[in-house]
C-alpha cells in the first residue's frame, strides 16, 4: 500500500516559515566519497540555512548516511569541502568540529548516568563545573528527562534514551546538529508524536539541523526543506510541499507518495495537449509548452486528485473510463484500482467524504469514470 | 526429545562429571586421612595441614610463585589488552599477518619450545652484555608469553561486540581518541580484564615447564617444588595443599558465577520495568507545556 | 618563498606518528619475546656442546685474523634420523591423536546435551566444566596417581567387586598417560566446543523438522556439519600442545612412553646437550607450522564473521 504523507503545511500551525537569513550557513561544495568500487556520494553540493532543519531522504544505500557521517567527520571526503559558518572543516577530526550528532542507536555510554553522559562534552571542552551543572540541568529540562537524571541508559524506556541523546547533542550548543535516522527505533504509535514534539524542541533551540531518513512522512513533517536522494545524487530539493506538487524527475515523483505515470508525446508545437497511448482522449496541462511536436514527456497524475464518478464528465480532455479491479478500505480513504480499456491500472484515493457523496459505494466490475483538472498534471523533466 | 533420550543424555552427562571430579574429590578426601597410604583409612586428621605450615621450603616458593603471578597478570593485561586493541582496530598495517601469528601461535605451541627458545635468548643476551641473570625477570617475562594471547583474543572479542558508535559518540563530542580509549572502551572492556587478569595470574602460578626453564639458582617457585615431590609418587602434603588451591579455586568461581548472574538478572529487570512504564502511559513522552 | 621549519616542528615530524607507536609497541614485544628467541634456537642447533657455561661451542669467531663460522649440521642429521628422536616424535604424534579422538567422544556429545539444557542447568553445568578448567593442572593429574596405583582406589574397587584378582597396571604406562592426558586436555575443548554449539541457530533444525526430517537425521545431516569448523579449531587447541606435553608422561607415564617433550627436556637439564635440544626444537617448530597455520585461518575467520 502506497504511503500517504500529508504536506507539511496543514501539520504544524505554529511552526514559522524558515528565516531567509544565512542561506548559505552549512555548505557542501561537490562533495565525493568513494568506498572501494562504490561512490557513495557522488559531487553533491548543498546549502542549508541557518536555524533550517533540513532533511536527506532517501532509501537504503543512496548515500545519505555517508553525508551525514561526512559532515560529522567521521568520514573524509574523498574530494569537495564542508563549510559550517564560514569555517572549512573539511579536514578537521570529529572532536574539533562545532557539530553534534544523534545516533540512530542513540549510543548513549551504558556506564554513565543520564547526568553523567549529557555532561560529558562540556567536561572535554574544560568547562567550569558550575557551567557544565547549569546547562546540563537545562538541557535536561528542555527534553523532561530532569527526573531521570541519575539514572543509567538500560533503565530508560526506549522514548526516554532518545531524549536523553538528544539532550546530550544539544548541551554544546554545536552550530550544526546531525539526526541519524532519529525516530527508527521507536514504536509506530509514538512516532507521529515524537516528531512534533522533536521538532519543536529543535525549533525552540534554534538550532541548524540535517536529519537523515528513509520514512517519507518523518521528512515531511519534520523538515523545512528536503533533497531527495539516490545512489549518491540528490535529485530535487525544495520544500516538502514542492517536491510532492511539482517533482522535477519520475525518481522523485514515484518516491514520495504514490502517482500515476504516463508515456505522453506533445500534440503540437505550441500546445497545452499530450497524446498517451493509454488514454482516448489527450491530457491537457496548464501552461503550454512550447517544444517540437511529438516531444515525449512523463506526465505524473496524482492519486488523490482524480475524481471518480458512475457518470461520464463533461470535460473533452482530462479524463478516462475504466472497471474497478480492486481496492483497499483503508478507514479515512479507499484505494481503487481502475482498468482501462487500454489495459493500463490507474491508482485512484476517494477519501471517506468523496466516496458518502456517490449514490452507492463503487464495487467489483463497476464502470467508473475517472476526471481531474489540467493543474493537477506535472510534466516531469527528467 | 522424549523421556527415553533425555534419560540417556542425563546420565552420559552424570557420567562425564563424575570422571572429571572423582579425582580431585579423592584428593580432598584423603588429604584428612590420618595415613599416608590411599588403601587404609586410618581417621580423620589435621596433621598434613600441620606438616603443611612448618614446611619452609613450600612456603617460601609459594611465596614467590604469589608474586610472580601478580607481577605477571598485571603484566599480560597491560600488553594483551594493547595487542587485543591493535587487533581490533587496526585492519591494514605492514606485519598485520605476523602480528595475528605471533598471538595466535602461543595458544598452540607447546610449551616445551617456547621454554627453550626463551631461555637461549636469555642465556645469549646474558653472554652479550651480563644481563639477565636466570630468576624473578625471566621467569616473570616468560609467563607472560604464555597469558598475553589469551587476554589480547579475549580483549578483542569485547571489543568486536561492542557498539561501534559509542567510539564515534565520544569522538563526535569532544574526545580525542586517547580520551576515547580511556573514557570509553576501557571501562566498557572491564569484565574482560578481570578474567584476563584472573586466567593470567592462574596459569602462571600452576606453570611448570617454562618456570623449571627460566628459573635460576635463587628462585624456586611452588609448582617446581610440587612437581619433583610427585614426580617420586604421593606425598600426602600435596593432598592436603591441592585441597586448599581446590577450596580456594572452588569459591571464586562460584562466586563470581553468582554475582554475575545476580548482576544480570537485575539488570533485566531494570529494562523490564523501564519498557512496562512506557507501555503503560502510551504517550508518556507529553507532559503539560 | 618559504622558511625552513621550526626545530621543535621538525623534530615532531621526524618522531613516529601516534598510529605507528600504538601498533608497534605490543608488535615490538611480541617479537623480541616470540620471534627472536627462535633466531637463538636457529643459531644454536649448528653449535656443539662442550663443557663450558654456555654449554655450547661459539659459532663465530675471530681468530688470527679470519671470521670462522662453524656450522655443526651433526645435530638436525640426527633428529631427522636418529631413531631415538623420530620414535618419540611419532609416538608423541600418536598419543596427541589418540587424545584428541577420545576428548572428542567424550566431550562433543557432552557439549551438546549442555547446550541443550535449560538455561539455568546450562549456566551450573558449565561452571561445573570451568571449575576443572581454572584448578591447578599439576594438582589434577598428580589426583590420578591414587586412582591408578597397583594399590590405588580404582584396583580396590574392582577388587571389591569381584571383578580382577590381579591388580591392573594402570599408573607408570601408557594407559595412565591415555587417561592422564583425557582428564587433563578435556576442558580445552569443551569450553570452544560449547561455545560454538551455544551460539548455533536452531531455527535451522526446527526448519528439517518441519521438512521432515527426524531429530537423528537433523543431527546428522546439519549439526555435525555444522560444526566441523569448531571442532577442527577444538581439536587443534588440544592436538598441538599435547604432542609437546611433559609434566603427563613424565608423572602418569612409564618410562617406554617416550614422548618428545621429554627427550627435549632430557637434552637439556640431563645430558646438558643444548645444540640437540634446539635442533629438535627447530625441527619440531617445523613440522607443527602446518597444523598452526591451519588454527590461524580458523580464527581468523572466527574473529572476521560478525
Amino acid at each position: 500500500m502506497p504511503n500517504r504523507p500529508t504536506p507539511a503545511d496543514t501539520l504544524r500551525p505554529s511552526r514559522p516559515p524558515a528565516p531567509d537569513s544565512e542561506p548559505d550557513f552549512v555548505q557542501l561544495i561537490d562533495v565525493v566519497k568513494k568506498f572501494g568500487a562504490t561512490t557513495a556520494v557522488d559531487h553533491v553540493s548543498l546549502s542549508v540555512r541557518r536555524k533550517e532543519l533540513f532533511a536527506l531522504l532517501g532509501s537504503s544505500g543512496c548515500g545519505k548516511s555517508t553525508l551525514l557521517r561526512l559532515m560529522a567527520g567521521l568520514e573524509t571526503p574523498d574530494a569537495g569541502r564542508i563549510v559550517v559558518d564560514g569555517q572549512d572543516i573539511t579536514q578537521l577530526p570529529p572532536y574539533q568540529r562545532p557539530v553534534n550528532m544523534m545516533f540512530q542507536s542513540y549510543a548513549l555510554f551504558p556506564h554513565m548516568t543520564v547526568e553523567a553522559n549529557a555532561a560529558y562534552g562540556l567536561k572535554r571542552e574544560g568547562a567550569p563545573r558550575q557551567e557544565i551543572k547549569e546547562r546540563v540541568g537545562a538541557a535536561l529540562d528542555l527534553v523532561q528527562m530532569s527526573q531521570y537524571a541519575k539514572r543509567k541508559p538500560h533503565q530508560l524506556s526506549g522514548g526516554q534514551q532518545q531524549r536523553a541523546a538528544l539532550a546530550r547533542s544539544l548541551v554544546k550548543r554545536p552550530k550544526l546538529l546531525l539526526l541519524d535516522e532519529p525516530m527508527s527505533a521507536l514504536d509506530k504509535k509514538i512516532r507521529q508524536q515524537t516528531q512534533f514534539e522533536l521538532g519543536n524542541i529543535l525549533y525552540s533551540v534554534g538550532v541548524t539541523c540535517v536529519l537523515v531518513t528513509h520514512d517519507q512522512e518523518e521528512a515531511m513533517t519534520m523538515a523545512d526543506r528536503l533533497a531527495v536522494m539516490n545512489e549518491g545524487r540528490i535529485i530535487q530539493v525544495g520544500t516538502p510541499n514542492e517536491v510532492y506538487e511539482a517533482p522535477t524527475s519520475r525518481f522523485a515523483a514515484e518516491f514520495i507518495g504514490s502517482t500515476n505515470l504516463f508515456e505522453a508525446s506533445l500534440a503540437g508545437d505550441e500546445s497545452r495537449l499530450f497524446n498517451c497511448k493509454d488514454l482516448e482522449v489527450p491530457l491537457q496541462v496548464h501552461n503550454p509548452m512550447n517544444a517540437r511536436m511529438n516531444l515525449a514527456v512523463q506526465i505524473s497524475l496524482r492519486p488523490e486528485r482524480i475524481t471518480l464518478t458512475f457518470e461520464p464528465v463533461d470535460q473533452p480532455t482530462n479524463w478516462a473510463v475504466g472497471t474497478i479491479e480492486q481496492y483497499a478500505y483503508m478507514g479515512s480513504y479507499t484505494l481503487y484500482y481502475v482498468r482501462l480499456k487500454s489495459g493500463r491500472v490507474m491508482a485512484v484515493d476517494m477519501s471517506q467524504l468523496a466516496v458518502r457523496a456517490l449514490p452507492r459505494p463503487p464495487d467489483y466490475g463497476d464502470t467508473v469514470y475517472l476526471s481531474w483538472g489540467s493543474d493537477h498534471l506535472v510534466v516531469l523533466t527528467r | 526429545m522424549n523421556r527415553m533420550q533425555k534419560l540417556l543424555g542425563s546420565g552420559y552427562l552424570t557420567l562425564v562429571y563424575l570422571f572429571l571430579y572423582v579425582p580431585t574429590a579423592c584428593v580432598v578426601f584423603y588429604s584428612f586421612n590420618e595415613s599416608q597410604l590411599v588403601s587404609v583409612w586410618s581417621g580423620f586428621s589435621f596433621k598434613w595441614y600441620r606438616a603443611l605450615t612448618t614446611d619452609e621450603e613450600l612456603i617460601s616458593a609459594a611465596w614467590t610463585s604469589l608474586k610472580i603471578g601478580v607481577a605477571t597478570a598485571f603484566a599480560s593485561v597491560f600488553v594483551g589488552t594493547w595487542a587485543g586493541f591493535v587487533l581490533y582496530r587496526f585492519h591494514r598495517f605492514r606485519g598485520l599477518t605476523l602480528f595475528t601469528a605471533m598471538i595466535n601461535a602461543p595458544l598452540v605451541i607447546p610449551e616445551v619450545i617456547q621454554g627453550i627458545s626463551l631461555l637461549l635468548l636469555f642465556v645469549a643476551l646474558q653472554q652479550a652484555i651480563g644481563w639477565p641473570d636466570r630468576g624473578f625477570f625471566t621467569i616473570w617475562i616468560g609467563h607472560t608469553m604464555l597469558c598475553v594471547s589469551y587476554v589480547a583474543i579475549t580483549v578483542q572479542a569485547r571489543l568486536a561486540s561492542m557498539d561501534e558508535s559509542l567510539h564515534e559518540a565520544a569522538a563526535d563530542l569532544g574526545a580525542t581518541p586517547l580520551r576515547v580509549v580511556l573514557d570509553i572502551t576501557l571501562p566498557l572492556i572491564a569484565p574482560a580484564l578481570l578474567s584476563g587478569w584472573l586466567l593470567s595470574f592462574t596459569i602462571s602460578i600452576d606453570d611448570v615447564l617454562m618456570t623449571a626453564f627460566l628459573s635460576g639458582p635463587d628462585t624456586t617457585l611452588l609448582p617446581i617444588v610440587v612437581f619433583s615431590r610427585v614426580r617420586l609418587g604421593l606425598n600426602p602434603e600435596v593432598n592436603a595443599l591441592g585441597t586448599l588451591f581446590i577450596l580456594a579455586v572452588t569459591v571464586a568461581v562460584v562466586l563470581n558465577n553468582h554475582w554475575m548472574l545476580k548482576r544480570q538478572r537485575r539488570r533485566e529487570l531494570q529494562i523490564a520495568q523501564a519498557l512496562r512504564r512506557e507501555d503503560a502511559s502510551g504517550v508518556e513522552v507529553r507532559h503539560a507545556g | 618563498m618559504t622558511m625552513g621549519p621550526r626545530p621543535l616542528a621538525w623534530l615532531k615530524s621526524r618522531l613516529p606518528s601516534g598510529r605507528t607507536l600504538v601498533i608497534g609497541t605490543p608488535f615490538v614485544f611480541l617479537l623480541v619475546f616470540f620471534m627472536v628467541p627462535f633466531v637463538a634456537v636457529l643459531i644454536i642447533s649448528f653449535a656443539d656442546p662442550q663443557m663450558s657455561v654456555p654449554p655450547y661451542t661459539p659459532i663465530a669467531e675471530f681468530r688470527d685474523g679470519y671470521l670462522r663460522i662453524t656450522l655443526s649440521l651433526e645435530h638436525y642429521r640426527a633428529v631427522l634420523t636418529d631413531s631415538l628422536y623420530i620414535g618419540s616424535y611419532l609416538y608423541s604424534v600418536e598419543v596427541a591423536a589418540l587424545t584428541t579422538v577420545l576428548c572428542l567422544l567424550i566431550g562433543y556429545p557432552a557439549c551438546y546435551l549442555i547446550a541443550r539444557s535449560s538455561p539455568s542447568k546450562r549456566n551450573l553445568l558449565l561452571m561445573a566444566v570451568m571449575l576443572p578448567f581454572w584448578t591447578s593442572y599439576l594438582i589434577r593429574v598428580y589426583a590420578w596417581i591414587g586412582l591408578l596405583k597397583n594399590q590405588g582406589l580404582i584396583n580396590h574397587f574392582l577388587h571389591w567387586l569381584h571383578l580382577i584378582d590381579q591388580p591392573l597396571k594402570l599408573y607408570h604406562n601408557n594407559a595412565g598417560l591415555l587417561i592422564g592426558m583425557v582428564y587433563n586436555y578435556l576442558p580445552y575443548l569443551m569450553l570452544p566446543l560449547y561455545a560454538h554449539f551455544v551460539k548455533l541457530d536452531t531455527t535451522l533444525l526446527e526448519a528439517a523438522r518441519v521438512l521432515g526430517a527426524r531429530p537423528w537425521q537433523a543431527f546428522f545431516t546439519i549439526t555435525v556439519p555444522m560444526s566441523k569448523r569448531a571442532v577442527i579449531a577444538a581439536s587443534l587447541l588440544v592436538f598441538i600442545p599435547a604432542v609437546g606435553e611433559y609434566v603427563i608422561p613424565e608423572i602418569l607415564g612409564g618410562s617406554n612412553s617416550l614422548m618428545i617433550g621429554r627427550v627435549m627436556w632430557d637434552d637439556f637439564f640431563v645430558n646438558t646437550d643444548w645444540p640437540s635440544a634446539s635442533a629438535a626444537t627447530g625441527a619440531m617448530v617445523l613440522l607443527l607450522l602446518l597444523p598452526m597455520a591451519w588454527f590461524q585461518r580458523l580464527q581468523k575467520r572466527e574473529i572476521g564473521s560478525p
